[in-house]
């Protein structure tokens, strides 16, 4: 059996851990740089709020509604999200970190009612940490995904937690599910699927569609058809180490000079090399990749990637950042207008892999430079130190009017309680 | 294992791979510590005041009420959300969306929140109220 847990609202439901005078109020979070709405309470939804409605179009809503509006404090919501993943393995040991807000629980071998064990878990997550929570139970991941939704919606006579454990309840579930709301059906094929009168999950099963499942999707279909039959096929996944980093940004304002390019394709060389290290791999290969305006240039070419090989497997800000800045220098022209930019690394070996060379070799002064780097950010939470090319000011610099303290992450900002 | 004439070649075998320190700074002969045989890691504050870390929070106690329970203005408490409530235990409490720490009192009749400074009165909750019990304080951290 498989259980997915999602937490309801995630990012509201943390800013309200700390303030829970917002209980029963509308609330709002938004995206990077106050741009839009990505978590809503329930009274949001209510009030007509929309997923991904930007902040200047619901200024009057706001106002009228007194509704709370938060900047994305990814510093709770990161470990937050930590916390609830590490409690869930007090109810079983396989447990899969599926996003920050849902977890996928293993109970193969377990003889228990699930009903019961899924309100013990849901009351424990709330008790311990004020998130509230969904429970779906089914024979396969797709199932209880599908389980989720309905413990969701109808969260008044489900009390949240909804077991899929009789043929019965999988068809009446199957023909509830809406396609387009089908673990891993997006628009576009829901839009395919509806051409072909397969509009609901059920539909989705039925034999005779099998051919043409198996032609538009192939064999990631038919999974998903097995899934939904409830023989399950997807197993949990155990973290994995990325096989590929990339940091790609479009711009607010287009670049246009080698200068301030270098400045931007270097310190998404520096992120990459922190996640590489964070995940104790080096990089053989850095991609750098460019895109133009297409609507203001006049060659016929806007978008371009380069690949460069490194002598030596490496993880170093600076070695990745020099090499990044070579093609840059190569593939860039003066008087185009750049919209976005990226540096990909690939080529992935765990750190303790790395072969050594006979003649070219890092300068082994990298490794102990980046220890440096990394401690002082992990201890002020801070990007300060950079390599020379990088912007001191404008690099992580964002708009964040409604951002809530760091309850749990820094020391200076931890809740107050009257006494 | 491929085979030319003369010469094997082996593929060496990454999978079960022993990760072994690598010493920088050299090996000294001589003799050996005593106390290596007795290695014992330093005493963590961190382990012996946070028995649940993942349901442990940190706030800061802002006024006197709790003054003769050892909690001054200012002072850090270690909240423990995970243990049960108990009577005469010293609470986060959460009363009609307001957080206060104040000692809980449980009687047949009535359930007090009391506080430890006779400037202040116990605070009696009743049904209309909406409570909560958020956590127990299980340390406080102090500057001297």
């Amino acid at each position: 059996m498989y259980a997915l847990v999602d937490c309801n609202n995630f990012y509201v439901s943390c800013e309200r851990v700390f303030q829970p005078k917002l209980n029963g109020k509308p609330v709002v979070v938004l995206s990077n740089n106050d741009g839009c709405v990505i978590s809503r309470s329930y009274e949001a939804k209510d009030l007509g709020i929309l997923m991904g409605e930007p902040e200047f179009k619901i200024r009057n809503q706001i106002k009228q509604h007194d509704i709370h509006v938060f900047s994305s404090n990814y510093a709770l919501y990161g470990d937050l999200s930590n916390r609830v993943h590490n409690l869930l393995h007090k109810f079983t040991p396989h447990v899969e970190m599926y996003s920050i807000d849902e977890a996928f629980l293993n109970f193969d071998g377990m003889t228990i009612d699930y009903n019961q064990y899924g309100q013990q878990i849901k009351m424990s997550i709330l008790k311990w940490l004020s998130l509230p929570v969904c429970i779906g139970f089914g024979s396969s991941k797709a199932l209880s995904k599908v389980a989720n939704k309905i413990a969701k919606k109808y969260q008044e006579r489900t009390q949240g937690v909804y077991v899929i454990d009789t043929e019965e309840k999988r068809t009446k579930a199957l023909k509830w599910t809406k396609i387009e709301d089908v673990w891993g059906i997006g628009y576009r094929l829901s839009k395919k699927m509806k051409a072909h009168n397969i509009h609901t999950a059920y539909d989705f099963t039925l034999p005779h569609y099998e051919a043409f499942i198996k032609s538009t999707m192939g064999i990631v279909g038919i999974r998903l058809k097995y899934e939904l039959e409830g023989k399950s096929v997807l197993e949990l996944e155990e973290p994995k180490t990325k096989k590929n980093i990339a940091i790609t940004r479009s711009f607010a304002q287009s670049i246009t000079t080698l200068d301030e390019m270098k400045e931007r394709v270097s310190t998404f060389a520096t992120v990459c090399s922190e996640k590489l290290r964070k995940q104790k791999s080096c990089c053989y290969g850095v991609i750098l990749y460019l895109r133009k305006d297409n609507f203001k240039t006049q060659k016929d070419r806007y978008s371009f990637y380069k690949m460069e090989t490194l002598p030596y497997a490496s993880n170093s800000a600076i070695t990745i950042s020099n090499v990044a800045i070579k093609m840059l220098k190569s593939i860039f022209e003066e008087g185009e207008i750049y919209k976005k930019a990226g540096v990909i690394v690939t080529q992935l070996i765990p750190e303790n892999e790395k072969q050594f060379h006979l003649f070219e070799e890092e300068n082994p002064k990298h490794q102990i430079l980046m220890k440096v780097m990394d401690d002082y950010q992990k201890k002020t939470g801070d990007r300060k130190i950079k390599l020379g090319v990088q912007n001191l000011e404008k690099t992580w610099t964002m708009k964040q009017n409604h951002l809530s303290p760091k309850y749990t992450t820094r020391f200076e900002e931890i809740f107050e309680i009257l006494c | 294992m491929l085979i030319n004439k003369n010469i094997k070649f082996f593929i060496p075998n990454f999978e079960n791979s022993r990760e072994l320190p690598f010493i920088t700074s050299g090996i000294k002969a001589g003799f050996p510590s005593p106390a290596a045989d007795f290695d014992e890691t330093r005493i963590s504050l961190d382990k012996a005041l946070v028995k649940n870390p993942h349901t442990t929070f940190y706030a800061k106690a802002n006024g006197q009420s709790m003054k003769g329970a050892g909690i001054d203005d200012g002072d850090i408490m270690v909240i423990d959300r995970s243990i049960e409530p108990r009577n005469n235990k010293i609470a986060v409490c959460l009363i009609d969306g307001e957080f206060t720490v104040k000692r809980i009192k449980k009687t047949k009749e009535e359930l007090l929140l009391m506080p430890e400074n006779n400037d202040f009165q116990p605070i009696k909750v009743t049904e209309e109220n909406q409570f909560v019990i958020w956590g127990i304080v299980t340390y406080v951290i102090k500057n001297v």
